[in-house]
């Protein structure tokens, strides 16, 4: 296990460097002076001239890149340009919101999307797996930030239920984690049914059942264990998926996460902030991959000697 | 053997999502004669006005007609689902070939590539572009494109790893074909079914990415009758006018949904896991 844990690490190291490669040249494709791209519409002659020193833009461009990559070793990701704040700090205060949104969505699909998967499995082509299959089609081709304003109409404007936005009180997370579960609770829907159904055909679930074991736990102890595997790889691969359907839950709820950080800093054209936030996007996807990974390889051991 | 066509017709799920993106390119082609007037027009006395019988999907906060943009704005989002998918296939599908025919290097750095590329949340991804590139219809479908670019070339290696091992291609080879003949006369034609699949749920994917950048206010800009911007512009009145905001979003859900549901029917014909 040591061994395959360090070779998956190492596999992350490309795509690291291609990360940051990315990054760099993001700001150079830009028209004009990125040093006044950095600095912002509003800075000084000085701030900007600081600025291009810091950044080595005088020196080669490979120097410059090296420069670069130090500063995001150490997590220096430059000062926003509206704000003048450390860029680390602002992702840092905005990082907290959109997790616990993130987590509480995926566990919202989970709560939902595992028992659809399992009953449609074992009724399949019935009017449950249609009902269920075609809720989970739904749930994919939805836009998301529609169905949250639909939720609003519904629960705050209607029913005048639920808040319609901001954060304060666990009311306030109810309808942003229910548009964001919905756009994963069709993936999970489908992986569970897909992995139910290939379980329960196989002989292990057959011998289960001619020893007269009840048809409940040949279907939790016995199936659902063995489906867990892809189901759990499934559910962490979505934490991506999450992560871009943030950006508009976020917007559409006035949440104070990293997806209308990054809005924000687009539509006022705060690089630093942009870069900082999309950084830290990339770092965390690729840890739940690597976490995702090595969870498959601790529950199937066949992953590790391949 | 049942043939190709009699198997979608069997599919109903299929059938449904065709019909309901004929719907849609019927509408795109014959916009000026289902709606004869001009959909940016604005008129402020009737802003807000509810659905009628002359006015079924009522008016914006311009007093422009809903149903008017709506069906302007399929030609819109049709012509980014083909402009994104056409982006993708374009530079997705010659690298995926690459990779997977000649290996060694050249697949090791495109699949690095790939893997960058794939380590940001598609949507992500196409926002960060945006954040380079700037806003505008052209810009939406490059951005957007982009994000598409490494599933194509994940699928297409993946296809031509197994495909360039068969009989067949060893002959070519033998036989001194050139590599570029090999790989689009021989290789190419036998990775179209997944493919032809992914093209038609990466229409779908594209009309959603690049309504949610319209959305944000950073995708097609205003006054081009554009879904996503629709619902953007109408979300301020979602208390008062809440029609503004419902229509253009049940416009997407449709047009996505159509190519999902067409999408996973091809994948029932061609896929050969779901032959039997």
């Amino acid at each position: 296990m040591f061994q395959y844990v360090l070779k998956r690490l190492f596999s992350t190291i490309p795509v690291l460097f291609g990360i940051s490669l990315l990054l760099f040249f993001m700001l150079r494709m830009l028209p004009g002076d990125p040093a006044q791209v950095l600095a912002g519409q509003m800075a000084s002659p000085e701030d900007i001239e600081t600025i291009r020193q810091q950044l080595g833009l005088h020196r080669p461009v490979l120097v410059q890149y090296g420069l670069f990559l130090g500063r995001l070793v150490r997590f220096d990701l430059g000062r926003s340009a509206r704000t003048q704040h450390p860029v680390i700090k602002e992702v840092w205060a905005r990082l907290p919101n959109t997790i616990l949104l993130a987590v509480s969505a995926i566990g919202l699909a989970c709560l939902f999307g595992i028992p659809a998967g399992i009953l449609a499995a074992i009724r399949p082509y019935t009017w449950i797996d249609y009902l269920f299959t075609s809720l989970a089609l739904f749930g994919i081709s939805m836009p998301v930030f529609w169905l949250g304003l639909m939720l609003i109409i519904l629960f705050s404007v209607t029913l005048h239920w639920l808040p319609a936005g901001g954060t304060g009180s666990w009311k306030h997370l109810i309808l942003p984690s229910l548009t964001l579960a919905a756009f994963v609770v069709a993936f999970i829907t489908r992986m569970t049914r897909a992995s139910m159904i290939e379980a329960l055909s196989q002989d292990y679930t057959t011998t289960a059942r001619s020893k007269g074991l009840k048809e409940e736990v040949v279907v939790i102890k016995h199936a659902l264990k063995n489906a867990m595997i892809p189901i759990i790889t499934v559910v962490g691969l979505q934490f991506g998926l999450l992560l871009g359907g943030a950006v508009l839950t976020e917007t559409v709820f006035a949440w104070p996460g990293m997806g209308r950080l990054i809005v924000d800093s687009i539509l006022a054209r705060d690089y630093p902030v942009i870069q900082g936030a999309i950084l830290i996007f990339g770092l965390l996807y690729i840890l739940v991959n690597l976490g995702v990974d090595l969870l498959y390889a601790y529950l199937d051991p066949r992953i590790r000697y391949d | 053997m049942i043939n190709p066509w009699m198997r979608f017709k069997k599919n109903k799920a299929a059938l449904f999502g065709s019909i309901l993106l004929l719907i849609y390119f019927v509408t795109a082609l014959f916009a000026p004669l289902l709606y004869p007037g001009n959909p940016s027009a604005p008129n402020l006395a009737t802003a807000l006005e509810r659905p009628s019988i002359k006015e079924p999907l009522g008016k914006d906060e311009l007093g422009r007609s809903i149903l008017g943009r709506i069906i302007y704005g399929s030609r819109v989002s049709l012509l980014i689902a083909i402009g994104v998918v056409c982006v993708g296939l374009f530079i997705g599908v010659p690298l995926g070939l690459i990779s997977g025919y000649y290996g060694g290097k050249v697949d090791f750095g495109i699949q690095r590539a790939t893997d960058t590329l794939l380590a940001f949340p598609g949507f992500l991804l196409a926002l960060a572009l945006v954040a380079v590139l700037g806003v505008g219809l052209k810009n939406t479908i490059i951005s957007v494109g982009i994000s598409m670019i490494p599933i194509y070339i994940r699928l297409v290696r993946g296809c031509t790893l197994s495909v360039k091992e068969q009989t067949y291609v060893e002959a070519a080879r033998a036989l001194g074909t050139r590599d570029l003949t090999i790989l689009f006369r021989h290789i190419l034609p036998n990775v179209m079914a997944p493919i032809t699949i992914q093209t038609s749920l990466g229409m779908g994917t594209a009309i959603l990415f690049a309504a949610g950048l319209g959305f944000l206010g950073i995708g097609v800009q205003p006054p081009t009758p554009e879904w996503g911007a629709m619902l953007g512009s109408g979300r301020p009145y979602l208390f008062h006018a809440p029609h503004v905001a419902t229509f253009p979003g049940m416009a997407i859900f449709f047009a996505v949904l159509g190519f999902n549901l067409s999408g996973d029917g091809l994948r029932d014909i061609l896929d050969p896991r779901f032959k039997s």
